[in-house]
């Protein structure tokens, strides 16, 4: 059984079960399709690859389109492959794998996506340093403070929390709960945040540690 | 932004009745004992109502044994049962938190004549 599955963000809403009122993230999920199926003998290791969101033949270039026609299915934006035990039980090239396949609500999963970009960050806001007092003349402000001792070890240690790029990496929240799978929209709802902005590509996969 | 309209549609309950800030309304509320479940109804003027879809709540003041008592619901939450309107409230303003500082007599809001005005 394949292990998860593309999606789409779309946004954050709440909804009710048994009278309370639960956050969900809106993840659309029309479904996947099996591009390539890699068995450990002939390519070394096990692993399904799929497809998601369809590209017009005219935006494809020759190389990836010579690997879709040999599925059998259009080019695709976006390809991934997921690992696992030998996937021959069954998928076919070509073989669309939908949302209510692999999960229902009540399973809990993880979600990846790339997180929101939030540019070159101080202290405070990436690492959540406290900062010094604003005002009575203190000029400690939102700086970092010292970042170690003087000529023992006379140099700064690796991994030293530090100003610069926050955000717009890949982000995985772990075991979130599924509330909802709706077929007629193709969506799941997961309950609370997800990593990401509306629109992200979201890989969502059973939960590791569940 | 259209699927999560959607979605949100079979959340949301349109038997409620019409009701704004000043309205003194009863909200029946379903109340879960051990394996048994009761209403028990909150009845108090309307504060004021906020948000919108599944997120929309509103604010009911009621006086209790001389203690002012505020009560936040959502909306659309199945836990509650119905919503009665009792009497229609002339208020100037959306959120009627001036209530809070008014006491006994001056605590009143005036009500409002809802029948059309050529049967006055």
């Amino acid at each position: 059984m394949i292990e998860g599955l593309i999606g789409k963000k779309v946004g954050m809403t709440s909804v009710f079960v048994e009278g309370a009122d639960i956050p969900v993230t809106v993840i659309e999920t029309p479904g996947c399709f099996v591009t390539q199926v890699k068995a450990s003998d002939t390519d070394g290791y096990a692993a399904l690859q799929v497809g998601f969101l369809e590209k017009k033949e005219s935006r494809t270039n020759k190389a990836s389109l010579g690997h879709a026609k040999k599925a059998g299915t259009p080019a695709f934006y976006h390809v991934k492959e997921f690992g696992g035990e030998d996937l021959a039980d069954g998928y076919k090239l070509g073989q669309k794998i939908e949302v209510t396949d692999l999960f229902k609500a009540g399973d809990f999963v993880d979600v990846t996506s790339k997180s929101k970009g939030k540019g070159f960050t101080g202290v405070v806001k990436r690492w959540g340093f406290k900062g010094g007092p604003a005002s009575h003349g203190s000029k400690h402000g939102r700086t970092g403070g010292s970042v170690g001792q003087g000529s023992s070890p006379s140099k700064v240690f690796k991994g030293m929390k530090m100003a610069g790029q926050h955000g717009n990496t890949n982000i995985t929240t772990q075991n979130l709960k599924v509330v909802d799978v709706r077929e007629k929209e193709n969506v799941i709802l997961i309950k609370g945040a997800v990593p990401g902005a509306i629109g992200a590509v979201v890989v969502i996969k059973k939960a590791l540690k569940k | 932004m259209n699927i999560i309209a959607e979605i949100e549609k079979d959340y949301l309950r349109t038997d409620h009745p019409d009701f704004g800030p000043g309205d003194t309304v009863i909200v029946n509320v379903k109340i879960k004992e051990g394996s048994k479940e009761r209403v028990q109804a909150f009845e108090g003027v309307v504060l004021r109502r906020r948000g919108g879809a599944t997120g929309a709540s509103f604010t009911v003041r009621k006086i209790s044994y001389g203690v002012g008592v505020e009560r936040v619901f959502p909306l659309h939450s199945p836990i509650i049962e119905s919503i009665k309107v009792k009497t229609h409230g002339s208020v100037r303003k959306g959120r009627i938190y001036y209530l809070r500082d008014l006491k006994g007599k001056a605590a009143r809001v005036k009500v409002k004549d809802m029948r059309p005005a050529k049967t006055r």
